[in-house]
């Protein structure tokens, strides 16, 4: 009996089921929208890519999931929980500051300049959260951290602070941070973007063996080789709007949206992969 | 700093590219340039070299110092006793500054409107008084508010007391010299707080952290950097400022000298033995301060540590 997977290859264990839901998503700033009315939702187990260009509002997205940044409008679901609220009876309620703490750590995100805490080393970024956060043992954590360092192959650099390691390694350190929450949820906001390209590869790698592992994933990057080899969906975000969304041969290959046409041009005319 | 730096580099360039002149090259183009003439740097060396001397001269000979006396006095009791109070002044004082400070600072840069102005005003009001009218108030106290009331506010009192028994002098230089302190402190921290990257805290939010912990465990750390030059300046202020305490009858170390050399007239003598003791007390909080500033720059790569490199 062979496993089904998804047209990526991922494995498809419940994947039927919506595992984020965004709906009629408004967000604004002042008088200035950043999106409207987005609508959109990812099976569990997914990967999808984001693509778009600057200042479409990917970034804001993803804060916006995170509770980073709280919607104008519209909802956002992970897992059936309403992201910011606390539903009871068709009524919502403001989260508390440590409510809101306790569902962000569900979800991990790795940003493009790292965010590596500086005077920890290594292994006490690792360890911090679980630790303080969730209050997990710390002879588990400590465990854990070691074999998270180890699959995104840094177990010599344990006891190295951040301003030690390359942009690459420093990128790789900050995933094993968000994983080792065991989120179920990873949001990446162009993380390869601050790397020199022969640093990329590195980071993508590990990206491509979390997406393996069934860790539901979306990714905002302008690494087009990724998105074609490891989404499941592509989605092209412009001026506030998903305008296009599909599969990474129908995204990439067969763009429908005139906007989506001229994007990928100039994309790939800038760094032919 | 710069010619430091510029002589290293030359250095370190030679040994590069020079190679090792017995086995790469031949003696006649290792090149034996004569060093530039410095005449200043020998005038000067002279000139200091003799001002120091006088002063050395001046120093032993010159009755009027009266060594003599100083040794005499170093390690009376009286004057231990003041050194004693001067530095629980300090810490005490400094410690509470430095509390009051990161509440005011985190209030200051709170969205609540009312938050932030209570602590402009707080800061406008300490910095902007004299702190000897501070003192002189808190000791005072006891006329304006002969009762002081623990209770409901506008409600019924549960406990209440006379105020110069709970506002003793010393209580009273305590208190005047944290609440200024304080304010100073407030604006430090501050600054500290501003220079921490905005991605820090994104970080720590999206790990889960709440407020008060992602202060703690990530802001407040790396804030620490840039907080304790001016702290250490701050601390080495407090400890001459209580001398002003000696208004509100405290017998800190510069008031105890002033009590002895008023009886025996030994004014200069008496001076140098408070200030000696108060530059053996910075000395030691200089020598706090390498250590602390280097626990808190671990991580970093600075100017400083570049240097070190670089001589090695
Ligand atoms: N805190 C803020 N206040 C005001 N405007 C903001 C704020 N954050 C983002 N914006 C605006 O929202 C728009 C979308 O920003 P966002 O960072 O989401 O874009 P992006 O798609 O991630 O772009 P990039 O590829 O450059 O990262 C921009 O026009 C930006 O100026
Ligand atoms: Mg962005």
């Amino acid at each position: 009996m062979s496993v089904p997977t998804t047209s990526n290859g991922h494995p498809t264990v419940g994947m039927d089921d919506e595992f984020l839901k965004v709906v009629k998503a408004t967000k604004r700033f002042g008088t200035t929208t950043v999106f409207e009315n987005i609508d959109l939702v990812v099976n569990r187990g997914t990967v999808s890519c984001i693509i778009g260009p600057s200042g479409a509002g990917k970034s804001t997205l993803l804060r916006c999931i995170n509770a980073l940044e709280r919607l104008s409008a519209g909802r956002i679901y992970v897992n059936g929980e309403i992201i910011g609220f606390r539903e009871h009876r068709d009524r919502h309620y403001e989260l508390t500051d440590k409510q809101a703490a306790l569902q962000r750590s569900k979800i991990g995100m790795v940003f493009q300049r790292f965010n590596l805490f500086p005077h920890m080393t290594v292994l006490e970024n690792i360890v911090e959260a679980p630790i303080r956060v969730l209050r997990q043992p710390k002879a588990e954590v400590l465990e854990r951290a070691r074999g998270l360092l180890a699959r995104v192959g840094l177990s010599d650099k344990e006891t190295s602070y951040p301003a030690h390691l390359s942009g690459g390694q420093q990128q790789r350190v900050a995933i094993a941070r968000a994983l080792a929450l065991q989120p179920e949820l990873m949001l990446f906001d162009e993380p390869t973007s601050a790397l020199d390209p022969e640093l990329c590869g590195e980071v993508l790698d590990v990206m491509k063996q979390l997406a393996h592992q069934g860790i539901t994933m979306i990714v905002v990057t302008h690494e087009m080789g990724f998105a074609r080899d490891v989404a499941d969906d592509v989605i092209f975000m412009d001026g506030g709007a998903i305008v296009e969304r599909g599969t990474p041969g129908d995204v990439l290959e067969r763009p429908v949206e005139e906007r989506t046409k001229k994007f990928l041009g100039s994309v790939l005319a800038r760094a032919p992969s | 700093m710069a010619p430091l730096l510029g002589t290293g580099l030359t250095r370190a360039l030679r040994q590069r590219h020079g190679g090792d002149p017995e086995t790469s090259t031949s003696d006649e183009w290792v090149i034996k340039a004569r060093p530039v003439p410095r005449p200043g740097r020998w005038i000067a060396t002279v000139v200091v070299g003799l001002l120091i001397a006088m002063l050395v001269h001046g120093l032993v000979t010159n009755g009027t110092f009266g060594w003599g006396t100083v040794g005499h006095y170093f390690f009376t009791s009286l004057v231990l006793s003041g050194v004693r109070l001067t530095i629980i002044l300090t810490v005490v004082s400094m410690a509470a500054g430095i509390v009051i400070g990161i509440v005011v600072a985190v209030m200051r840069m709170s969205p609540n409107p009312l938050m932030s102005n209570a602590s402009r005003l707080y800061i406008w009001f300490f910095r902007g008084t004299p702190l000897l009218v501070q003192l002189i108030f808190w000791y005072n106290i006891g006329a304006l508010y002969p009762k002081i009331s623990v209770g409901i506010p506008f409600g019924p009192s549960f406990a209440s007391f006379t105020s110069t028994h709970v506002l003793t002098s010393l209580v009273a230089a305590l208190v005047g010299l944290s609440l200024n302190e304080g304010a100073y402190m407030a604006e430090i921290i501050r600054s500290g707080i501003m220079a921490v990257d905005a991605g820090q805290i994104e970080a720590a939010r999206s790990l889960g952290m709440h407020q008060r912990l992602l202060l703690r465990r990530v802001v407040l750390p790396q804030a620490m950097r840039v907080v304790i030059p001016p702290t250490g300046n701050q601390v080495i202020t407090m400890l001459k400022t209580t001398s002003m305490c000696s208004v509100i009858a405290i017998a800190e170390l510069l008031y105890s000298v002033e009590l002895i050399y008023q009886r025996n007239f030994e004014t200069i003598p008496l001076l140098i033995v408070a200030s000696l003791w108060y530059l053996l007390m910075t000395t030691v909080l200089s020598v706090g301060q390498y250590y602390l500033e280097r626990h808190f720059g671990r991580g970093q790569i600075t100017m400083l540590s570049l240097n070190m490199q670089h001589r090695r």
